[in-house]
């Protein structure tokens, strides 16, 4: 995914009214590290690409990857959980500072990125369709 | 193929053919809703199923029959190279994890019932969505075409399809008969209950497989080493070894971006889409992507079955040996009668989820994104619904002529270009969930050179021992790098690169953009209410 163009992460403070929310947050920097992990362990061919040491007979290049299924699930796992609790912290924050500031607030989408897409991954991120604004419609 | 018919494997497996059946015109009744003739019911099952049916239905739907008998024959003939699905299974997941959550909420936001659907909104743009849609279509068809091809290895092994004349056909076209009947009544909710029976018997036969073959065979230790004597040997037909247990460094590059490549493009394909869009929450979606890889450990161990066929000394001596039956061969060879049916039951039963969704999924991008887009645009719902199944109906036709008609390895063949090319919708269909940066026209014009890179590259590619052949793999040269890798990746850069340097020229010259009828906050969407319930995690099976 090299064609992505320069995205707009860095934690800059939100724009226009609402609670600001930084786009880069300690949460999503452990989220894109667990969801990274996998990749450059096995695409890294060279590095488990090798017979020994054996386990019950299993070459290391099959035992290896069979052991990054059960890695890499828990990753995830991990991922969801931290993810789900830092959307609903949001949620009730911008609910908090909604019923404070009055309904206007939320009619304008806060500029921070959605929770669940982490900008420390290589994904493409660009100039829009970052907000999140979950309930904004309510 | 076996002399003779197995009296009680058959017996065993037409047992839970028929039961498999019966529950699948019953599914018609399962959750039903009170719009039963709008297109999100027969074609989505209601948008409404939980953690449970989505991880059944999913890898239901993304494990196939094919899967079960091509990988572990590609690592019967080759070795270590056929275990690239599992990395490619592995990573796949924190992949989608970015961006199906998205793909599902927009889509529950506006109706989308297909890929194309989102396309179409974000852009604004018919020849775009009409790119896209085909292309679906294009790689789904042979996709089922080779789920029979996976049901008729085990009709084969079953000793009922194996003699000539049309009647060796018969056994196939009554088992797809009945798959397009209960598709036609029940849509979506058949191959939902049925993956239920499918999954359990696959776990089952590979747990069972993985322990009691082994201790037959003398153990895992034994069963690898007997494999790498047989790769070693040279093949007649190339002058080199057939393969190797371990991947050598020349390999290597091939086994990542065949991994890479085979993850981004799982989820392009619009079966994939279906089931993920007939989960109810957007966190069932994102929840399924950390609990699925029980499948992927489950195809580790079914891949190592390749290794145990050689081990057994499946197919030895015999001369153009079929690898695809390498699997179900080992089956009938290891197992008692009885549980031999069981197995061959499962890779059956597996061939009809997937195939039942593929043709839902195909039906459904003609019916909203060719139908109703150019033909009929003020098509109602209960006309949508009519359509799509009469064309579900049609495309498991088409695939069952397919199958009988043409030699196999066509096929095949398109599948492997299904593949990559099912993967040129990745910038428009994934960037498009992120950012409206990139121009509609560029994405199209950089989906057609994706598109003529990967199906040239692939044209040049000759079969192994056969010098003038065509398709043979896809396998070339990485323009730049100089060392093989999958043209599926190459042409899909080359697809990215056009994309954004066109977007550049478009950008500069003003070109129209096309409306966006999505705002950043549909991305972003959950269903119900905040604070929804059921937040206990899913425990995977075992496996």
């Amino acid at each position: 995914m090299t064609e992505s163009p320069p995205s707009a992460v860095g934690g800059a403070p939100a724009a226009g009214s609402g609670p600001s929310e930084p786009v880069v947050t300690p949460t999503r920097v452990v989220v894109g590290i667990l969801l990274l992990a996998p990749f450059v362990a096995l695409l890294w061919v060279s590095s488990y690409a090798k017979s020994g040491p054996e386990l019950g007979g299993w070459p290391f290049f099959y035992w290896y990857q069979m052991l990054w299924v059960l890695i890499s699930a828990a990753f995830t796992g991990v991922a969801y959980v931290l993810v789900q609790r830092e959307e609903a912290q949001r949620k009730a924050r911008r609910a908090a500072a909604g019923a404070g500031a009055g309904a206007a607030s939320q009619a304008i989408p806060a500029q921070a990125a959605a929770p669940d897409e982490t900008a420390a991954t290589a994904q493409p991120a660009g100039d829009e369709g970052q907000d999140e604004d979950e309930e904004a419609d309510k | 193929m076996t002399s003779g018919v197995n009296g009680v494997a058959l017996g065993v497996f037409i047992f839970f053919f028929v039961a498999v059946t019966v529950l699948g015109f019953l599914a018609a009744r399962w959750r039903r809703a009170d719009n039963a003739l709008h297109l999100d019911e027969w074609g989505l099952g209601g948008r409404s199923f939980g953690n449970w049916i989505t991880w059944f239905l999913l890898g239901g739907d993304l494990y196939t029959a094919y899967t079960f008998i091509a990988v572990p024959a590609l690592i019967y003939g080759a070795g270590a190279a056929g275990f690239y699905a599992v990395p490619y299974t592995i990573i796949c997941y924190p992949l989608v994890f970015l961006f199906l959550p998205r793909l599902w909420s927009v889509s529950h936001r506006h109706g989308y019932v297909t890929p194309a659907d989102f396309v179409r909104g974000r852009y604004g743009s018919k020849a775009l969505s009409l790119a896209v849609a085909l292309t679906g279509i294009l790689a789904t068809m042979p996709y089922i075409a080779l789920q029979l091809v996976g049901i008729q290895a085990v009709l084969d092994t079953l000793g009922i399809g194996g003699s000539s004349g049309w009647s060796k056909d018969l056994p196939l076209l009554i088992a797809f008969a009945v798959l397009a009947a209960y598709t036609y009544s029940s849509g979506l909710r058949a191959p939902a209950i049925i993956a239920f029976v499918k999954d359990t018997l696959i776990y089952i036969v590979i747990i069972v497989a993985a322990i009691y073959i082994p201790i037959r065979l003398g153990g895992y230790g034994h069963i690898f080493h007997s494999a790498a004597d047989s790769l070693a040997k040279t093949n007649p037909v190339t002058g080199k070894p057939k393969g190797s247990v371990i991947p050598a460094p020349k390999a290597q590059w091939s086994y990542a971006t065949l991994a890479l490549g085979s993850a981004m493009a799982l989820f392009m394909y619009p079966h994939s889409v279906t089931g993920v869009l007939s989960a109810k929450s957007r966190a069932t979606v994102r929840r399924n992507t950390a609990v699925l890889p029980a499948y992927s450990l489950m195809l580790g161990f079914l891949a190592l079955l390749g290794f145990m066929a050689v081990a057994a000394g499946v197919g030895k001596g015999v001369t153009g040996f079929n690898a695809q039956l390498a699997v179900p061969q080992l089956f009938d060879k290891m197992f008692p009668s009885w549980f031999a049916g069981v197995a061959f039951a499962a890779i059956g039963i597996g061939a009809l989820v997937p195939a039942a969704i593929m043709s839902i999924a195909a039906a459904n991008l003609f019916t909203r994104n060719v139908f109703r887009e150019f033909i009929k645009p003020d098509a109602t719902p209960e006309l949508e619904t009519k359509v799509s199944k009469l064309v579900s109906l049609v495309v498991k036709v088409g695939a069952l002529v397919f199958v009988l008609g043409m030699d196999k390895s066509f096929a095949i063949n398109l599948q492997l270009l299904g593949g990559i090319w099912i993967l040129q919708t990745f910038p428009s269909l994934v960037a498009g969930l992120f950012t409206r940066w990139f121009h509609r026209w560029a994405l199209l014009a950089g989906w057609a050179a994706g598109m003529a890179y990967g199906t040239w590259g692939t044209y040049g590619v000759a079969a192994v021992g056969k010098p003038h052949s065509h398709f043979g793999g896809s396998s070339i040269n990485i323009p730049g790098i100089g060392q093989t890798g999958y043209v599926g990746l190459t042409a899909f850069v080359l697809n990215a690169v056009v994309s954004v340097v066109l977007t550049l020229v478009f950008r500069a010259f003003k070109a129209p953009a096309g409306t966006d009828e999505t705002s950043p906050a549909d991305y972003t969407a959950e269903a119900g209410e905040p604070g929804v319930v059921e937040e206990k995690p899913l425990a995977a099976p075992v496996a």
